[in-house]
């Protein structure tokens, strides 16, 4: 039954075709489809610039690599707008309270992509004394795209990589419409003597007594 | 006896207790009692003409106990340098400012406080820069480690031949690239103060600058999320009304402690990293270091023709791919949002096409050696040169020209906007295209010619205004400027080897060394100091965008909040070169 | 006359705006998802649309092009590969931000190392892309890919190169760098024969002296 349903798409069409077995129809999966059809394709990241990477993330957005093809053409200087947040480049101590603000205002569903082996890792600059280690430490990443400087089609494929994700969640799994455990903001860290994490306030309390 | 011989002579007869040559190995100048640098200083300035004080640094000499400021004067008419040496005992280092006279020190001296500790007394903000109020230590201290500490000095010994993986934040008690002092005991009553004297200081040059009325004054902070910005910058904007009363950069957040890193860094690792600093025209990076480093190697004069043409080449493609960016982004700065900068990206888009084709990545491109360069420009990509050189380039830039430069919407944002008189400029240090349209035609490449620059026939290019749309046009000016020498250099270009010599661990003699070159943001300098090893011992870098911000206070207050953006799109700032 | 600068700039807007469609009737269906389309979308001539479409379309990779290192092994002909790295250290040495480590071990017999890494680790977190380690590999042994579609979602499984991972067979190596590949075998090519040569000479000798 199931594969004579089946509908056939060739090859440069599949981007655009959402339903391919008329089952799925009957299984009550449209919906979901849909919905994930609908996120995919109107993905808005933040015109938010860190460093370097930021440059090739422009360049992705100009006319060469052009991201309306995916939808994403709409960059929003404004976090409460966006739906992405691309790390593009180094994140400092100095910066990241700042990032983690950012992170918190926008609304769910949000990703983030870390580009960049900067965001990812550290980077090149990872021994350095004002350099974050990975913003994953920090913020929970959807994404990493590798690459000093990812080229913008390395950064497409990620984004191409983030779409695939957002395809295969599930509404009845997503942490967004759960009232109960939609999850606190991160705490912001402190500039202090060096960074302070407040998830780490005990630790550093404990490691000054002793 | 030539000029700065007459020159050095007479500034020993008239200090003679205060100054005198500093005759270390391999080192230039003069060192120069800390109690009479602000008479010296003036006397060269009014006196001697070197009224053009580029650079003021610090290096901490541990071994012989002493921090010691560095200054490279230069005379706006061009010439060489005039290396001051100021020293200062490490448990007290204090040293007279120079703000008084060169208001350009400012956010230098700013500099050297927040990374090696020098406190310069009469600075009147003498506030961290780079790093937050409360940091602790010093960095650039050589007794300073990180929280990622692993060696003094690369290679590290555990990369091999024993080389256990591990990542380096596991070797830290906190895993994040922290560290916090002996005596720190409570992270909840600390109480951040770094903010407190920003706006205490700003409302003070307000009081100043003020109408007189008696209204608020409103405090914006735009950034460091800001899209005008150009990056993680943060502009402290006081405004009564419209009207902009003080305003005070913040700048550090994307300090990536080059000079740290670069220190521990062999004299060849240093070059990627060169890339990464003004990372639109790294090109000019790599020129800029890789001289630097030939000059206390002693390679200068011995550097294959064909090389040197291969830089020039590069050098002046980065510079049209630098201002298109720069003009495309002040128009986005403007209001026209995305078409012009969509054009100005499309051609650079085509010229990165070429870098990627000779040297291998689009940006970061690591393309010098010290004696050359690393690969050399195949007949395939000469071609493509050639053809944007010759054909495309010169017909997009007029068509540039024709839809931008006429418009009366532009011309009536930019014209008398953000004006910095000749005067102010040079007293402010302010260099490229940013000093060239303040009527001062200073460019490195003719005022003291590097490389084969001499070769060319060009005109430096000069605007009289000193406003932003000055700034716009001289950067059209340059682009057709570069494209001159592009062509002559395309015509001439021997063929030959392209490199001296390229071992990976090159040991440098003692000494000292600053080269510049004038990059497209302006004069980019690299100060070394060499103690014999493989690695530098100190190294600096002069970076154009950091020291042209300067003028950003004299050039908006009194201005409307939106022109801001627009004169801060006019200096053409990238921040990987402003907070290195 | 006011407002004329706007116009002459807005008939350049204008004519970026028509020029796709005069090129896209000239040129017909070549235009789109050919190499030949792709060629002349970054050539001087480009009028109006810019756009390479990925994934359809790929800029090509020039020769030179950087991304993360790899190392090569030669397939012998009995079938079994030979790693071409000998654990010497350079690239760990000159690598810029330090992400490489190479474990080594010594023969338990003679004690001197075997010129093989047990271990080769690259932490691509970490790589500045720069290609040092390529360049100055005396063995031709580690190369810098053309590969970048490496994004992933958990960069702890992904991201640290191992020796599995970063084995490449020399022919993947020929196809990716042409020139450089028939420089270097060139190159070997001549060092072998001198070394046959010397060879050879040796032995002549040796008979030479032998039936003496
Ligand atoms: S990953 Fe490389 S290109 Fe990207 S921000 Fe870091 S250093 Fe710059
Ligand atoms: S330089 Fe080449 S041979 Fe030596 S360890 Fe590195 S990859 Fe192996
Ligand atoms: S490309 Fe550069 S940074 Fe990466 S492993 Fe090689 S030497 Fe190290």
């Amino acid at each position: 039954m199931a594969e004579k349903n089946k509908i056939t798409v060739p090859d440069e069409l599949k981007s655009t075709v959402a339903v391919t077995d008329i089952q799925e129809v009957f299984d009550g999966n449209l919906i979901e489809k849909a919905y994930n059809w609908g996120r995919r394709n109107s993905v808005w990241p933040m015109f938010f610039g860190l460093a370097c990477c930021a440059i090739e993330m422009i360049s992705t957005a100009a006319s060469r690599f052009d991201l309306s093809r995916f939808g994403m053409e709409v960059m929003r200087p404004s976090p409460r707008q966006s739906d992405l947040l691309i790390i593009s480049g180094t994140v400092t101590k100095k910066m990241l309270p700042a990032i983690v603000r950012l992170y918190n205002q926008m609304p769910e569903p949000k990703y983030v992509i870390a580009m960049g082996a900067c965001a990812s890792g550290g980077g090149p600059f990872k021994e350095g004394y004002n350099v974050i280690a990975g913003i994953d430490k920090y913020l929970p990443v959807d994404v990493y795209v590798p690459g000093c400087p990812p080229t913008p089609q390395a950064l497409l494929f990620g984004l191409m990589k983030l779409q695939e994700k957002i395809d295969n969640q599930k509404i009845s799994e997503t942490s967004w419409y759960d009232k109960e455990n939609a999850g606190d903001p991160i705490p912001i860290p402190v500039l202090g003597p060096d960074i302070m994490d407040p998830k780490d306030f005990d630790k550093i309390r404990k490691q000054a007594k002793g | 006896m030539n000029e700065i011989a007459v020159v050095k002579s007479e500034l020993e007869i008239r200090f003679p207790d205060a100054v005198r040559k500093d005759d270390r190995e391999g080192f230039q100048g003069y060192i120069v009692e800390k109690e009479s640098l602000v008479e010296v200083a003036t006397a060269l300035r009014d006196d001697f003409g070197y009224d053009y004080l580029t650079s003021v640094t610090g290096v901490d000499y541990i071994e012989e106990d002493i921090l010691e400021a560095v200054y490279h004067f230069y005379r706006s008419t061009g010439g060489k340098e005039l290396v001051l040496h100021v020293q200062t005992p490490r448990n007290n280092p204090v040293i007279p400012s120079l703000y008084k006279i060169f208001h350009g020190v400012d956010f230098q001296e700013r500099e050297a406080w927040d990374l090696i500790g020098i406190k310069f007394e009469g600075h009147p903000d003498l506030r961290r820069i780079l790093l937050w109020e409360g940091f602790n230590g010093h960095p650039l201290q050589k007794d300073w480690k990180e929280a990622f500490y692993v060696e003094e000095k690369k290679p590290f010994d555990n990369r091999w031949p024993e080389g256990k993986i591990q990542q380096i934040e596991e070797l830290n008690k906190f895993g994040k690239n922290v560290r916090y002092p002996e005596n720190f005991h409570d992270p909840e009553s600390w109480k951040p103060e770094h903010e407190d004297l920003l706006y205490a200081g700003l409302l003070d040059l307000a009081e100043k600058t003020g109408s007189g009325l008696e209204t608020d004054h409103v405090v914006i902070n735009m950034g460091p999320q800001h899209p005008s910005t150009h990056g993680v910058f943060r502009m402290a904007v006081v405004v009564d009304g419209e009207t902009i009363t003080a305003l005070k950069p913040v700048m550090g957040y994307l300090h990536r402690n080059h000079e740290k890193i670069g220190e521990r860094n062999t004299y060849i690792q240093n070059i990627p990293y060169t890339d990464r600093l003004d990372y639109i025209s790294s090109l000019s990076n790599n020129f800029g270091y890789a001289m630097a480093v030939e000059k206390l190697l002693g390679y200068t004069n011995e550097i294959p023709e064909r090389a040197e043409y291969l830089r020039v080449i590069m050098a002046e493609l980065t510079r049209i791919s630098n201002h298109l960016w720069a003009i495309g982004f002040l128009l986005n700065d403007l209001g026209a949002y995305f078409t012009p900068s969509l054009y100005a990206i499309q051609e650079r888009e085509l010229i990165l096409d070429i870098f990627e084709e000779v040297t291998g990545a689009r940006m970061m491109n690591n393309y010098h050696r010290f004696g050359g360069v690393a690969k050399d420009i195949l007949p395939d990509a000469m071609k493509k040169i050639e053809n944007l050189v010759l054909d495309r380039l010169p017909r997009k830039v007029d068509e540039l020209d024709k839809y931008l430069t006429k418009s009366e919407l532009l011309q009536s944002r930019t014209e008398g906007v953000g004006v910095l008189t000749p005067e102010d400029a040079i007293n402010m240090c302010a260099v490229g295209p940013v000093l060239r349209a303040s009527g001062v035609p200073y460019d490195v490449r003719r005022a003291d010619p590097y490389s084969i620059y001499d070769r060319f026939d060009f005109d430096v290019a000069v605007r009289y205004h000193g406003d932003t749309y000055d700034r716009y046009l001289i950067r059209m000016d340059e682009i057709h400027q570069s494209l001159r020498i592009l062509q002559q250099a395309l015509k001439d270009i021997p063929e030959g080897p392209i490199l001296l010599r390229n071992p990976y661990n090159i040991k440098a003699p003692k000494g000292e060394a600053y080269g510049r070159v004038e990059g497209p943001k302006g004069e980019l300098g690299f100060y070394i100091v060499s103690d014999g090893t493989s690695n530098p011992y100190r190294y600096h870098v002069r970076s154009p965008s950091f020291i042209n911000l300067t003028g950003l206070e004299k050039m908006c207050v009194g201005q409307k909040v939106a022109d801001v953006v627009v004169i801060l799109g006019s200096i053409d700032i990238i921040l990987g070169e402003v907070d290195r | 006359m006011y407002g004329k600068g706007i116009l002459e700039g807005l008939l350049v807007t204008l004519k970026h705006f028509f020029g796709t469609f005069i090129d896209d009737i000239r040129k017909g269906r070549k235009r789109y998802m050919t190499d030949e389309g792709v060629e002349y979308r970054r050539s001087k001539d480009v009028k109006g649309i810019f756009t390479v479409q990925y994934p359809e379309e790929r800029l090509p990779t020039p020769e030179n092009f950087r991304f993360v290192p790899f190392l090569v092994y030669d397939e012998k002909e009995d079938g079994t590969n030979e790693i071409r790295c000998t654990s010497c250290g350079i690239c760990a040495k000159v690598c810029p931000p330090q992400c490489i480590w190479i474990e080594q071990t010594t023969n338990p017999k003679t004690g001197r190392p075997v010129p093989e890494p047990v271990k080769f680790f690259i932490d691509i977190d970490i790589c500045m892309n720069c290609g040092f380690c390529a360049d100055f590999c005396p063995f031709d042994s580690i190369k810098m890919d053309h590969y970048y579609e490496m994004a992933s979602f958990d960069r702890t499984k992904t991201n640290i190169l191992d020796l599995t991972k970063l084995s490449k067979p020399a022919s993947y190596h020929a196809e990716i760098h042409p020139i450089h590949f028939a420089r270097e075998e060139e190159i070997r090519r001549v060092k072998e024969q001198k070394r046959e040569e010397r060879r050879l000479a040796k032995e002549q000798r040796l008979n030479k002296f032998k039936s003496e």
